[in-house]
């Protein structure tokens, strides 16, 4: 479905994504891991159009997508919820989502996918005309998730959407992407966490300075790497 | 009691002019961080537009509404032919562009109209008066004050209800994110420079039909006060303009009806320093939040 080939990028003289390669199929949960700085957002932020590749190709359902912009990305079936939310918080909860519905105007399913969504996240239904400045971070990462699937994608791609949330809602995120994984939605999931991304993954990709390191199924990928170094260097 | 009710009227009036002028700067502030120093400029094209339109049998409301539409055609000219090509540069370049379209729309105006003023159509009630609480005061006054008021509820109800008016919230606040989302840049961004233009014409009728007449560098004082309005307010806020606006508008009232003589010529610096007085306290201007 989404297929990355020698993907290199920079940040002016900084070199982020060395040559990177790697596959998502249609239903698949993929995940992403590696130290800080190992370039997982950088990668998100090149398949979403907002950084364009330095070379390289980026194919979604067989149709090149490098260097689109990411109104235009977001129209093929991507939707990226990126690391640090970007929750409009002066914005209602149901303007929040109602521009994850921007692509979808017109078409008379909002009211069916609002009420889809607070299903999903019944604390966005209680919250609903409330600024979404004045949710916790869990809520938040709720509304981040929500708004994106408002655009109905083909393809979910998640930035660490555990960081910075207590345990207990940690396990209710966790829950939720299997469940949406569950429901046939395709995952690119970059997480710190690298014990819990890869219980729920069918396969991952190591990133390491750039590049791909290792790549395969959870238990190949625990196998073959010194996972020492990554908790280490993964903080949290 | 009368002398209060003449400030006020004074105030609110003045101020609903600021806040126009406040408001046109902001959106595209908001949106692009670009400080448009042609914004002035868009009220002087207004000037122009009823001045070239004066010797028409038109009615001046058809004139103040064409007048209106062409600051707003060209705040959209200039960002589609000068900002976009070097929006993708970088903040100065930008800045340096709103300077040289700036000079050059000014210098336009100086060599095909002329370097001296030009008379402005006014309407016969423009010139007006009612008394209000024993005060002469100006039905031109009173016509701003109304007009601008519907105005701001009218754009408070696009930023509330239209998805035009949430994206274009949005945006200044998080551009990329609203990009993410599939609203394209080039509309928001051209709506904030036709919502700003427009605004600016606006203003210029009631602006030049102070004085009833146009110059070529008549866009400096709205441009000036618009910018000062906007910092006491706070730059991220659109509600921030508009208080900024106000409270502008009432310190110079103040300071103009009520310094002695002798102090009157120095009414600058003392408005300054009540601006310099409101940074040090509130830095980030009077509405710190954005809405
Ligand atoms: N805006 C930026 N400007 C310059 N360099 C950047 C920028 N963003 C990231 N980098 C650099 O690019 C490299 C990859 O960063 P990236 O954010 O993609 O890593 P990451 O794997 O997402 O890390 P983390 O786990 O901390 O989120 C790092 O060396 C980082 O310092
Ligand atoms: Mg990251």
């Amino acid at each position: 479905m989404l297929r990355l080939d020698d993907l290199h990028a920079q940040y002016g003289a900084i070199v982020a994504l060395r040559g990177v390669s790697l596959e998502v199929n249609e239903g698949e949960l993929v995940a992403l891991v590696g130290v800080n700085g190992a370039g997982k957002t950088t990668l998100l932020s090149t398949v979403a159009g907002v950084m364009r590749p330095r070379r390289g190709d980026i194919v979604f359902e067989g149709e090149p997508i490098a260097g689109l912009t990411p109104e235009t990305v977001v129209r093929k079936g991507i939707a990226l919820v990126p690391e640090d939310r970007e929750i409009f918080s002066d914005l209602t909860v149901e303007e929040n989502l109602r521009l994850g519905a921007y692509i979808r105007r017109g078409r008379g399913e909002y009211g069916a996918d609002i009420d889809r969504m607070c299903e999903l996240f019944p604390i966005l239904r209680e919250r609903f005309r409330q600024d979404a400045g004045t949710l916790s971070g869990g809520e938040q990462q709720q509304l981040a998730i929500a708004r994106a699937l408002m655009s109905h994608p083909r393809l979910l791609m998640l930035d660490e959407p555990s960081l910075g949330l207590a345990p207990k809602i940690v396990d209710q995120v966790f829950a939720l992407i299997e469940q949406l994984h569950r429901d046939g939605m395709t995952i690119l999931l970059v997480e710190q966490n690298v014990t819990r991304s890869l219980a729920i993954a069918d396969r991952a990709y190591l990133l390491n300075m750039g590049t791909v390191q290792a790549s395969g199924t959870p238990a190949d990928l625990r196998q073959d790497v010194d996972m020492e170094s990554i908790y280490l260097g993964g903080g949290d | 009691m009368g002398d209060f009710t003449y400030l006020l009227i004074s105030g609110l009036s003045l101020g609903s002019l600021y806040a126009l002028m406040a408001l046109g700067l902001v959106i595209v502030y908001g949106i692009l961080r670009l400080v448009n120093f042609a914004y002035g400029e868009y009220i002087m094209v207004a000037g122009y537009t009823l001045f070239l339109l004066s010797p028409s049998p038109l009615p001046w409301l058809v004139m103040a509404v064409v007048a209106a539409v062409m600051a707003a055609v060209m705040s959209y000219l200039t960002e589609r032919i000068a900002f976009r090509p070097v929006r993708e540069k970088s903040l100065t370049a930008m800045l340096i562009t709103s300077f040289a379209v700036s000079t050059l729309l000014q210098n336009a105006a100086l060599l095909f109209v002329s370097p001296r003023a030009r008379v402005v159509p006014t309407p016969g009630i423009f010139s007006e008066t009612v008394i209000i609480a024993g005060n002469v005061t100006p039905v031109r006054e009173i016509l701003a004050i109304v007009v601008s008021v519907a105005l701001l509820i009218g754009f408070s109800i696009l930023l509330r209800k239209t998805i035009l008016g949430i994206a274009l919230r949005a945006a200044a606040d998080k551009f990329t994110m609203t990009r993410m989302l599939g609203v394209p840049a080039n509309l928001v961004i051209s709506a904030a420079f036709v919502i700003s233009g427009l605004l600016a014409g606006i203003v210029a009728i009631f602006w030049l039909g102070r004085t009833g007449s146009v110059t070529p560098g008549i866009g400096l004082t709205p441009l000036l006060v618009a910018f000062v309005s906007t910092v006491i307010g706070g730059m991220r806020s659109l509600s921030g303009a508009v208080v900024g606006g106000y409270v502008l508008a009432f310190v110079t009232i103040i300071f103009n009806n009520l310094l002695p003589g002798d102090l009157y010529e120095f009414r600058e610096a003392f408005i300054f320093t009540i601006v310099i007085l409101i940074l040090l306290f509130r830095p980030e201007g009077l509405v710190r939040g954005r809405g």
